[in-house]
Formats: structure tokens, sequence, C-alpha cells
């Protein structure tokens, strides 16, 4: 099997958008698959310490979502529409119940790299640098990940 | 700890603070100088430059009038672990995915191994 780039990420210095860029060895219509089957979407989507239970999925132009993710008990709720749906992008928006006034939009791209290959690009944009940077921070995956208990250890111990 | 990551997005998160860290990335400069290209009053350049301060994202080191600013680069490491993070978690979901899509592969081939089989 040959090397998958890693992800690549872009903060936007100019507007408030989160750029993710990375390969995949699939075919565009495996990717769109595993966006839009809720059942392949909730294998991936959280963390492995986090269950996801898909609450609400209707994958086509217009439809809507609502997944909720558990750890130990504690529950976090998300919610969106999907805006447009097609073989080779998808449009949605994306909403933390817990800050239900912060909403991105959200743009995926499927981009057939051919021999079975495909490049993912995803665009999240947000009302503000502000609620961009509370983005970045929250990793918008729930509950504080090992990631960012190191990063706040080597904050305390001044290795940053 | 995480109150200073929070103090510095939120100075950075308005286009004057923006532009004066980008101009003080190219070399120290005095308050006159930095205040030049901006309709803004004085007073409120060095209101914006308080903010920045106060984040840790720039310092006037003590020294002969007039001090110069000067960008305090460590908080921009800072800023780029803290975003490296956020691609590792990317990556990780990623990875969830790739696994994902292995078994979708699978699951084509010997479909498609039965249907040859049949024909």
């Amino acid at each position: 099997m040959s090397a998958i780039a890693e992800t690549r990420i872009e903060a936007d210095p100019n507007v408030p958008i989160i750029r993710i860029t990375r390969e995949f060895a699939g075919t565009p219509e495996q990717l769109f698959r595993a966006h839009t089957d809720p059942k392949l979407f909730a294998q991936w989507i959280g963390p492995s310490s986090l269950e996801t239970r898909i609450e609400e999925w209707d994958a086509r132009s217009g439809g809507s979502w609502r997944f909720v993710s558990t750890r130990d008990g504690e529950e976090h709720a998300f919610r969106g529409c999907f805006h447009e749906v097609r073989p080779d992008r998808i449009v949605q928006t994306f909403t933390y119940e817990g800050d239900p006034d912060g909403v991105a939009l959200e743009t995926l791209w499927f981009e057939d790299l051919g021999s079975g290959r495909t490049r993912l690009r995803t665009q999240s944009l947000v009302d503000s640098f502000e609620s961009r940077d509370a983005w970045l921070k929250s990793g918008m995956e729930v509950g504080v990940g090992e990631g960012y208990a190191k990063l706040e250890e080597m904050l305390a111990d001044g290795t940053v | 700890m995480v109150d200073e990551l929070s103090r510095i997005f939120a100075a950075l998160a308005d286009p004057t603070r923006r532009d004066m860290v980008t101009r003080l990335a190219a070399g120290d400069a005095t308050v006159n100088q930095l205040a030049e290209p901006y309709q803004i009053s004085l007073q409120a350049v060095y209101k914006h430059l308080k903010v920045l301060e106060d984040a840790g994202v720039v310092s006037r080191p003590p020294g002969p009038q007039p001090r110069p600013v000067r960008l305090e680069a460590e908080v921009f490491d800072l800023m780029d672990k803290w975003i490296e993070r956020y691609r590792r978690q990317a990556e990780e979901r990623y990875r969830r995915l790739d696994a994902v899509l292995a078994q979708l592969n699978e699951t084509e081939t010997s479909n498609d191994e039965q249907k040859g089989s049949v024909a």
C-alpha cells in the first residue's frame, strides 16, 4: 500500500476559515458513502474513547442531522443541515448544541485522483476570528483530548 | 495557562492588532511608526498595544525613549503547537476513516470475486 499523505491544516489569516486536506485510499464514491451512511460515519467521526449515537440522519439536500457523543455518561450533541449533497461535494452546517449561537458552514470536496485514490478537502467558515480560534481550541471534538492534556502539561511545566 | 491562550487569541481577533503584529514581524517599531498607517488616534493605538502587551504578544523592553515595540516570538510557537494538536486530532479521525475505507474495499473486492465466479 502506498504511503498516505498526512493531514494538512490551514487557518486562513484573512477570513475565519479552517481548511483541512487529506488523501485517502478509496474512491470518491466510497468517501462520499463514509460521510453519508450513518453506520459508516459513526465508525470514524468520534475518538475511540467516545461513543457516537446518530439521532437523526437525512443525508439529502435540505435534510438534517444530529448526533450525540458519549463518554463516561457525559453527553455532547451536535446538529446541522445538509444544505447540498452530491457525489463530489457536501455543503452542511455544524453546531455544537452547547454553544447554539455558533454555526459553522462546512464544505467538503471529494476530488478523484485516479487509481482508487481521493483527495478530501474540507473548509469550515465561522462567523468571527474569535469563534474560529475557540473552535480550533476546542478541537471540535468533545472532551479534553490527550493532546490537550499534554499541552496543558507542557504549559504548566514550562516546556512551551 | 489556558487563559493565556484565550488572551492571545482574543488579542489577535482584532484586524488592527493583527496588522500591527504582521508589521512587527518584519522588525521592531516605535509607537509612532506603528501608528502611522492608521486613521486612529495615538491613544487608540496605545490601547491596542496594551491589549497585545497584556496577552504577552508584544513587549516594550525598558530603555531610552522612544522604546521600541517588540514581537514576542514564543507566543507564536505556542500557537503553532496548538494548531498542530488540532491537526493531529484531524489526522487521528482520518486514520479511523482509512480503516472504514479499507473495510469497504475488502467487501467490494470479495463481492466482485463472487460475481466473477458466477459469470
